[in-house]
């Protein structure tokens, strides 16, 4: 199955010997948009770095299959190769790794050599419509970073990695009205029937400017509710107490 | 050190760590005596006060007990030791004159041609005895001198003597008493007042022979509106027993000269590395050490700066990396001897698989030596847990106004970069080398291009391997 599907089958994750997702499914189809919603320790950041493949995230049962391939079997990297990119929510610095040499050596693994002109090109154009500074590209990878600067410096990466499905962790948070619109048009602008979405979220205003498709509410390890974006509006209203009783 | 040379140091027992025939090792004797002494003296027919100096020397030497701190010196075999082999007969000015032998380990280090691409002048020291020797012609016009010690101290001993031991003297430790009674070769440099020596000056020491001791000695005078940059590279075989090198350089920096000496030591893992490094700055003087120990089995080194007059400026900045086996006893000295005065001491390091290193330093301030400034920082990163780093700074302040600060901190090569630096496509050796790069930028950003870029890639070899 080439098509850039990703299902997730009956997930359960363990951290530090805790289990936090407790036999989770979820299926994205090509080009679709989907929300992930939740309370606080609900494990919606875990279902991201487990896509991702952070060590720390100790599969227990269950499997994620990404193009019908089984991606737990694979490496930080060669899920990167294959099109899987996760936007962190803390994105750590790297001192003395100016970001441009980082995006060149990143770009060159996923796609093949680019050339020097070409990838410059790319980079300034990608950095002026995130509203980004030239000085950018020399400073060092998220060291010194505000928020929002942290925030853009990952959409910059998910612009020049073009992946097939993204996977978005709170992105939103901590960002004023502005940057958070800069953000989410960077995101639209990347947005294509070839690549799915998965936006992990606090909260519904970011759905506002990026529409999903789908919107899942996940509680204690499990997705409780799906449905459309209808459901994220009624979560908006109500609150996750009330909206899961009705459930 | 040249830059093709650098770009072949896959394997370094492969790239450096060759040796060629060696007869003139097999009737040379080994060990030390004042016989040996004389001899070397004598057949480098040398004035009475020098043969007097070295016998001198040889017994402050025999006097003095080891260094009961720093590193573990007990494996070195004094007695088994070649204090002084020649290799050839004559020096040559041109790479055709040097011995087939000798020339071809100089091509396969890339020296003839890294002084055609990029240095104005070049000296190769070949065991105890610098072989070949360069400097464009403009740089000699100006007046400046750059050549062996040994012909510096025939052809210019009157500067010579001004200079000599003033900075280090004979008795100053165990291994500077060493070198002063068997010193040979090593560089003299003399840069007349305001000349400017826009682009490096570069020497390259190599060991050839198993047990062989290197002890060059190398003196630098800048005059007042001076600037030169020197820049010394190192290698030797790979042999199962030890080799020892113990340098002495004195560096006196004059009135608003500046004076650059820049490092890259890669001696073979069974070089024990023992170096007194000295230099003075006078007012509005600038001493800048750039030393990078990636080499050798042990390393015990602390280039020193003594601020000599209001307005002088002393710079460290060196990077060690210890592999397994190696330990780095690296570090900095700075003596600020008179009011505002500045220093800045940077430490990076790196130990990997075993390594270990040490980051010793010692910060001096004069009584009477008001408003000084000094800072330093020394990060150490750590590879994996078997690694070790530990930091020594020792500091003497005596007067009352300074600013100084001190920041050390040591790392762990994280979790969260390597994986951040993977889930965007970069396996776990690029991303520890990205990671491990990033932390010496500060240094290596101050490294002449060629070197900067070998650098690099040397450190992308050393992490080869190095993760799961």
């Amino acid at each position: 199955m080439a098509e850039n599907t990703l299902i997730i089958d009956d997930l359960h994750v363990n951290v530090a010997g805790r289990e936090i997702l407790k036999g989770l499914d979820l299926e994205v189809k090509q080009g679709e948009i989907h929300a992930l919603l939740g309370p606080n320790g609900s494990g919606k950041s875990t279902l991201a770095y487990t896509i991702a493949g952070h060590p720390k995230y100790e599969v227990t049962q269950g499997r994620i299959l990404w193009q019908g391939e089984d991606v737990l079997a694979m490496s930080p990297d060669e899920r990167a190769k294959r099109g899987l990119f996760l936007a962190f929510q803390y994105p750590t610095a790297i001192p003395g790794v100016q970001m441009v040499n980082f995006l060149r050596l990143a770009v060159k693994n996923v796609f093949g050599d680019v050339p020097a002109v070409e990838f410059r090109r790319r980079v300034r154009a990608t950095m002026a419509e995130l509203k980004m500074d030239d000085s950018f590209a020399t400073r060092y990878l998220n060291e010194g970073f505000s928020g929002g600067e942290k925030k853009r410096a990952e959409i910059l990466q998910m612009a020049m990695l073009r992946p097939k499905l993204a996977i978005l962790d709170e992105t939103d948070s901590g960002l004023d009205i502005d940057a958070i619109k800069v953000v989410s048009d960077g995101i639209n602008r990347l947005k294509n029937p070839e690549m799915g979405i998965l936006i992990v979220t606090h909260y519904n205003r970011f759905l506002n400017s990026i529409r999903p498709d789908k919107v899942h509410i996940l509680v204690d390890g499990q997705i409780a509710r799906s449905g459309g974006q209808e459901l994220a509006e009624e979560l908006d209203r109500v609150g996750y107490d009330a909206l899961l009783k009705t459930a | 050190m040249a830059v093709d040379a650098l770009q072949i140091n896959e394997n370094y027992t492969e790239k450096y760590g060759f040796h060629d025939a060696s007869e003139y090792a097999a009737e040379a004797k080994r060990g030390l005596t004042p016989e040996i002494v004389r001899e070397i003296s004598e057949r480098k027919g040398e004035p009475a006060w020098m043969t007097e100096f070295r016998l001198k020397s040889l017994g402050y030497y025999n006097a003095r007990p080891m260094p009961p701190w720093g590193a573990d010196l007990s494996g070195i075999e004094f007695a088994n030791i070649y204090y002084y082999l020649k290799p050839s007969e004559k020096k040559a000015t041109s790479w055709d004159d040097v011995p087939d032998a000798i020339k071809q380990t100089f091509d396969r280090l890339g020296i003839p041609e890294a002084e055609r691409k990029f240095l104005a002048g070049v000296s190769a020291q070949y065991e105890s005895e610098v072989v070949y020797h360069s400097i464009r012609k403009d740089l000699e016009e100006k007046g400046v001198i750059f050549t062996d010690t040994d012909t510096a101290l025939r052809e210019h001993e009157d500067i010579f003597k001004q200079y000599w031991a003033t900075v280090i003297p004979a008795n100053d430790n165990k291994f500077a008493s060493l070198n002063s009674a068997v010193w040979s070769g090593g560089s003299f440099i003399w840069v007349p007042p305001g000349v400017h020596i826009e682009i490096p000056l570069q020497a390259y020491f190599r060991i050839n022979v198993e047990n062989m001791g290197q002890f060059e000695r190398t003196l630098i005078i800048c005059e007042p509106g001076s600037y030169v940059h020197y820049v010394e590279g190192c290698t030797a075989p790979t042999y199962r027993s030890d080799s020892l090198h113990s340098a002495v350089v004195e560096i006196i920096v004059k009135e608003g000269a500046r004076c650059r000496y820049t490092t890259i030591q890669n001696w073979s893992n069974n070089v024990y590395n023992l170096v007194t490094k000295r230099a003075q700055a006078f007012r509005d003087a600038t001493m800048e050490w750039v030393d990078c120990n990636l080499g050798s089995k042990v390393t015990m080194k602390y280039p020193a700066i003594y601020l000599m007059e209001p307005g002088a400026k002393g710079e460290t900045l060196s990077v060690a990396f210890a592999g397994p086996g190696q330990h780095q006893d690296a570090g900095a000295k700075m003596v600020h001897v008179a009011p505002h005065t500045s220093s800045q001491i940077i430490s990076k390091s790196i130990s990997k698989a075993g390594g270990r290193t040490s980051y010793r330093g010692h910060l001096a301030v004069a009584k009477g030596a008001d408003n000084v400034s000094a800072n330093v920082s020394c990060d150490a990163l750590l590879i994996d847990d078997q690694s070790r780093s530990d930091t020594y700074p020792y500091m003497d302040i005596e007067a009352e106004k300074v600013a100084i600060s001190h920041e050390a901190t040591v790392s762990k090569v994280g979790e969260e970069q390597l994986f951040y630096l993977q889930s965007r496509g970069l396996s776990a050796a690029e991303a520890t080398t990205m990671i491990v790069n990033g932390f010496i930028e500060p240094i290596v950003k101050e490294l002449p291009m060629e070197y900067a870029v070998e650098m690099n890639r040397l450190i992308a070899l050393e992490m080869e391997g190095s993760v799961g």
